[in-house]
C-alpha cells in the first residue's frame, strides 16, 4: 500500500488541483493494474461495504492505545475524523506491509465471512504493522469515506492525461454499475467503445447573477424571461438509440433517471435538451420542493415506489442540438422556436415539458411577476439576450438570472458543534430556536455564511458559554441573534417547530439585536402559511 | 493559624501570600515572577520583574524600560517567607519553572514546558514537589512528537525540493522561540534564509546574548528575489500569502507547529505543508512529567484542561482545573484563537 500512501500524501499536501491531477496522472500510469482500478472505484464511492462497525473500531482503538473509551470519544471531535483519531492514538510504528491497496481491499471484503475475534485479529496485525499514512489510509478503508479533495472530474481529468483519451468518453465508461473486481484495466479504460461518442454532452452555459434592476439590460424586447426553476441543471440527450442524462457538474446521472427513457418514444434522435430536472405534482402543474428531488439525487437505483411518488420531469429552456445539428451558434431566439415546435406535441405522460416563457413589455411589469416567482414554486427569472449563442461556461453578459431576495428571521442559536475535517476544532454547526412564550423552539441547523474570522469569534464564545455538553453537542447560553436566510419553508412533521427550511444559511450575525427581539413560532408559522 | 496554600489562584494570577509575589500574572501588580518572555506570561505594567537572565533581554526588548532583575538557574532566593528557585523548562530560551517552598512544602509553576531537548532553549529538568501546576495545551492522545531530527530532515528535504524546482520555500513560524530553532535546524548549504522582521528582531537579541543562529538576511520591500534563488523565507504565519510574498513567483508554503498534527488544521492553515514540531509537552511527555515530579495534587491551567484533569482523576491524582488568562502566543495561538 506504500504506493497509495504516497499517492495520498501527495494528493494532502498540496492545495493545487494541478499538482493533484498529476500526481493522481503518474500514479495510473506506473501503479498495478487492480490497485489503479481500486482507485478509480474509490475515488468515485465504491468503496468496500464497511465489514467492521465503527464502535468496534472505537474499542479496540482505545484498548491498542492503553486509554479509557471516554478519552478516545473525546479526542475524536477535536481531530474531526475517526480514522485519523484511531491512527494518532495508537502506539507509533517504523513498519509498512508490504500488501498493495488492493490485497487490503481484498483481506477487508474477506472479514464480513468471519466471526469477530477473526475480525478484530486482522485489524489490530494491520494496525501493528502500518505506519504512519499507511495506517490512515488503512482506516479510511475500514470506515469508507474517502473525501480527500479528488472529485471524480478531477479523476477523471488525470486518467485522462494518464491515458490520452478525451475527458467526456473516460467519464461515460466510468458510470453505471461496474464491479472492480470484475472488471479489467482495458475494458474498462482502453477498450474501443462507441456508445462514448454518443453519449457526450455540450459543455453548459452558465448565468450570472443580476444585482440590482434589469434596467441597465437595455431594451426590454432584446430579452427573454423564463422563471428560474430550484431543480437540478440537466441536459438530456437523445442519440443512435440510446438516451443520456448529465449534471451541470458533467456527472452522468442516466441510471438516476429512468423515467427519461420515455423521452424517447416522443422525440426523434439527434436532440439534445438543456433544462432543469424537476419532481412535477401533475396534479397541481407544479413543481414539488427540492426536497422531494433530494430523495432522488441520493439514489443510483430508484424503487418503483420513489418514481411513483417522485417522478421528475425535464424543463427544457433550450435546444442545443437537432436532428444531428449542433445549433449552439444560432441566437436563442431561434434556438427557442425549434424547442417550441419540438415540444409542441408533447403529451401529459411525456417525462419533457416546455419551460414557459413570461411575456413582459417594461421592466416594471417584469418586476411585478418576479414578486409571484414563489406562488409558481419558482426561485426568481432567467433573463436570456434573444440573439445570443449558446456559450461555453459562465461567460458575462448574455444570461443573467435573478433571484429572489432570500427569506429572513431572527434565530437564537442554542447548540453548537465542532465541524469535520478542515473545520475540526472549530465551531461552525449551530442549531436555532426562535421563540415561543418563553421557551425557544429549535428549528433549524446552519452551518455557513460567517467569515473565518467571525467563526473564530463565536468558538472562543461558546467555549467560555457552554452550559451543558451531550458528546460533541455543546447547548450554549441563548445571547446570540442571527438573522437566518433561507430560500422556502415547509411544514414537516420530524421537525419539533413543524418547518422544514430549504438551504439555510447566517446571512448576518446581528450583534445589535437584543435576545427577546428575535422572531417567534407564530411568525415562522406565518411564513409558512404564505410561503410554503 | 489557618493553613494558607503556598500558592493560590486569584483574578490577577498564581499569587504567594508568604512571599507577596505572583507568577505570571496577568494583571498589574508590584511584584511578578515570569517564567518565559512570551506574550501571554510577561506582560507589561507590573513594579518589579524577576526572571532568569537569559530571558531578561528578550523580555527588554519586548516590554521596554522595566525594572527587572535576573536570576540563575537554581540559584534560590528568599523573599518573604517563600524560597524561590527557577528551574529550565525547556519552552524557550531563558524559560523556568519556579519553585516556591514554604516551611517544606514545595510547589512548582512549570509556565510552559517541552521535554525534548531542542539545542537552543536549556534542556527541561524536572522538579520534585507536592503541588504542580502544568499547562496541556496538548493534553491527549492524539499528540505525540516525533524526535527533531526527523522533523529536520522532513524539513531540509522539502525545502530542498523547492529549491531544485525553482520555487521559494515560505515557513510560518512564531517569531520568538520557534523561529530560531527552526534556524537552527536548517541546513545553511542547501541556500540562503531570509527572515521577516518580526522574527529578525529577536534574533538580533538572541545574538547579542550569544546565542548561535545560522546567517540570515533580512527581508525588505526592496529585497530583490532574484537575488536570493533556492532561498527559504521564515515569517510569522499571518504574514504568509501577503502581497509581497507574491514577488518572489513560485513559491511553496507551510507551517511549524504542534498544530499540524491535525490534518483538519494542516489543511486549513498551512498552505501546502505542516510540519509538526512544538515548544510544548506532548501527551507522553506531560504524564512522564507529572510522574517524576512525584507530586499528588496538580493544577491544570491552559489547553484541554478539563479532559486532561478527569484523566489524572482517574489515576490516582488529585487533580483540578484552574482558569487562566495564558495561552494566547506561539503554539497556542489555536486554541487562543478559540479560547
Amino acid at each position: 500500500m506504500k504506493n497509495f500512501a504516497h499517492l495520498f500524501s501527495a494528493i494532502d499536501q498540496s492545495t493545487k488541483t494541478t499538482v493533484k491531477t498529476a500526481a493522481l496522472a503518474a500514479y495510473f500510469k506506473t501503479a498495478p493494474e487492480p490497485d489503479r482500478i481500486w482507485t478509480i472505484a474509490l475515488f468515485s464511492g465504491r468503496r468496500p461495504k464497511r465489514a467492521v462497525t465503527t464502535t468496534r473500531l472505537r474499542e479496540w482503538a482505545a484498548e491498542e492505545a492503553g486509554i479509557p473509551l471516554w478519552l478516545f470519544e473525546e479526542s475524536y471531535p477535536i481531530v474531526g475524523d475517526l480514522a485519523e483519531t484511531i491512527a494518532l492514538v495508537l502506539p507509533e510504528t517504523e513498519t509498512s506491509g508490504d500488501e498493495s491497496l488492493s490485497d487490503w481491499i481484498i483481506g477487508l471484503r474477506a472479514l464480513a465471512k468471519l466471526e469477530e475475534p477473526q475480525r478484530k485479529a486482522y485489524v489490530l496485525d494491520a494496525w501493528q504493522r502500518l505506519g504512519g499514512t499507511e495506517r490512515f489510509v488503512f482506516n479510511k478503508l475500514i470506515t469508507g469515506g474517502f473525501r480527500v479533495g479528488i472529485s471524480q472530474k478531477l479523476m477523471t481529468r488525470a486518467l485522462a492525461q494518464a491515458t490520452g483519451k478525451p475527458e467526456a468518453e473516460l467519464a461515460h465508461r466510468l458510470m453505471g454499475d461496474w464491479q472492480p473486481d470484475e472488471v479489467t484495466w482495458n475494458g474498462l479504460i482502453e477498450a474501443d467503445d462507441p456508445a462514448a461518442d454518443a453519449s457526450r454532452p455540450y459543455p453548459f452555459y452558465l448565468a450570472y447573477a443580476l444585482e440590482g434592476s434589469p434596467n441597465a439590460l437595455g431594451d426590454p424586447t432584446d430579452w427573454r424571461a423564463e422563471w428560474k426553476w430550484d431543480g437540478i441543471r440537466g441536459q438530456l440527450i437523445l442519440r443512435e438509440g440510446a438516451y443520456f442524462v448529465w449534471s451541470r457538474g458533467e456527472e452522468l446521472m442516466t441510471d438516476r433517471f429512468p423515467e427519461l427513457a420515455r423521452a424517447m418514444d416522443f422525440l426523434p434522435m439527434g436532440t439534445v435538451l438543456d433544462g432543469e430536472l424537476l419532481v412535477w405534482q401533475r396534479d397541481e402543474d407544479l413543481p414539488a420542493s427540492f426536497n422531494a428531488l433530494q430523495k432522488r439525487i441520493g439514489r443510483k437505483t430508484v424503487p418503483k415506489k420513489l418514481l411513483t411518488d417522485a417522478p421528475v420531469v425535464l424543463h427544457a429552456y433550450d435546444l442545443l442540438e437537432w436532428q444531428g445539428e449542433d445549433l449552439r451558434d444560432k441566437p436563442f431566439a431561434e434556438r427557442r422556436h425549434l424547442l417550441e415546435k419540438a415540444c409542441a406535441n408533447l403529451p401529459a405522460e411525456a417525462p419533457v415539458k416546455l419551460s414557459p416563457q413570461l411575456d413582459f413589455a417594461t421592466w416594471e411589469a417584469l418586476t411585478g411577476q418576479r414578486a409571484e416567482a414563489r406562488a409558481a414554486h419558482a426561485e426568481g427569472i432567467m433573463l436570456k439576450r434573444a440573439d445570443s449563442p449558446y456559450r461555453v461556461g459562465r461567460k458575462k453578459g448574455d444570461w443573467w438570472k435573478w433571484k429572489l431576495d432570500p427569506l429572513t428571521i431572527d434565530a437564537v442559536m442554542i447548540y453548537a458543534q465542532a465541524g469535520h475535517g478542515r473545520r475540526a476544532n472549530l465551531f461552525t454547526d449551530f442549531t436555532f430556536a426562535v421563540w415561543n412564550g418563553n421557551d425557544l423552539v429549535p428549528f433549524t441547523k446552519a452551518y455557513s455564511g460567517l467569515t473565518d474570522a467571525e467563526f473564530r469569534e463565536i468558538t472562543a464564545w461558546v467555549r467560555k458559554n457552554t452550559q451543558q455538553r451531550f458528546g460533541p453537542v455543546r447547548q450554549v447560553t441563548p445571547h446570540h441573534v442571527f438573522e437566518i436566510a433561507f430560500e422556502g419553508i415547509q411544514s414537516s412533521p420530524r421537525h419539533k417547530s413543524g418547518v422544514a427550511l430549504r438551504f439555510p444559511r447566517m446571512s448576518r450575525w446581528r450583534q445589535d439585536k437584543p435576545l427577546q427581539e428575535a422572531n417567534t413560532l407564530d411568525d415562522l408559522k406565518e411564513m409558512l402559511r404564505l410561503y410554503g | 493559624m489557618t493553613h494558607q496554600p503556598v500558592l493560590s489562584f486569584t483574578e490577577r494570577g498564581i499569587y504567594c501570600g508568604a512571599g507577596d509575589f505572583y507568577i505570571d500574572p496577568w494583571r498589574p501588580v508590584d511584584r511578578a515572577l515570569i517564567t518565559h518572555g512570551h506574550a501571554d506570561h510577561a506582560r507589561p505594567g507590573h513594579g518589579r520583574y524577576l526572571a532568569t537572565h537569559t530571558a531578561l533581554p528578550i523580555m527588554k526588548h519586548r516590554l521596554g524600560n522595566i525594572d527587572v532583575q535576573g536570576t540563575a538557574y537554581g540559584e534560590v532566593t528568599q523573599i518573604g517567607d517563600a524560597l524561590v528557585s527557577f528551574h529550565p523548562a525547556g519552552h524557550v530560551p531563558g524559560s523556568a519553572q519556579i519553585k516556591v517552598a514554604v516551611d517544606g512544602e514545595v510547589w512548582v509553576a512549570s509556565g510552559d514546558y517541552k521535554i525534548e531537548d531542542d539545542g537552543l532553549s536549556e534542556a527541561f529538568e524536572p522538579q520534585q514537589c507536592h503541588h504542580f501546576i502544568t499547562e496541556s495545551t496538548f493534553g491527549l492522545p492524539i499528540f505525540r512528537w516525533k524526535p527533531q531530527k526527523q522533523v529536520a530532515d522532513e524539513l531540509n528535504t522539502w525545502w530542498r525540493t523547492c529549491a531544485e524546482a525553482g520555487k521559494t520555500a515560505f515557513l510560518g513560524a512564531y517569531s520568538l522561540g520557534k523561529a530560531q530553532r527552526l534556524l537552527r535546524m536548517l541546513e545553511g548549504e542547501i541556500g540562503p534564509i531570509l527572515t521577516h522582521g518580526a522574527i529578525e528582531g529577536s534574533n538580533k537579541v538572541m545574538r547579542q546574548q550569544g546565542i548561535e543562529l545560522p546567517d540570515t538576511a533580512l527581508l525588505t520591500k526592496d529585497t530583490d528575489p532574484k537575488q536570493h534563488r533556492r532561498a527559504l523565507v521564515l515569517a510569522p504565519p499571518s504574514a504568509l500569502g501577503s502581497t509581497w510574498a507574491k514577488r518572489f513567483g513560485p513559491a511553496e508554503s507551510a507551517f511549524a507547529s504542534g498544530w499540524m498534527q491535525l490534518r483538519g488544521i494542516r489543511r486549513r492553515r498551512a498552505g501546502d505543508r505542516g510540519f509538526v514540531i512544538s515548544d510544548h509537552a506532548d501527551w507522553p511527555g506531560l504524564l512522564s512529567t507529572i510522574k517524576e515530579t512525584g507530586a499528588e495534587n496538580i493544577y491544570v491551567t491552559h489547553g484541554y484542561t478539563d479532559i486532561f484533569a478527569r484523566y489524572l482523576g482517574e489515576n490516582g491524582w488529585n487533580a483540578k482545573v484552574v482558569p487562566t488568562e495564558f495561552g494566547s502566543d506561539d503554539d497556542e495561538a489555536e486554541t487562543a484563537a478559540a479560547s
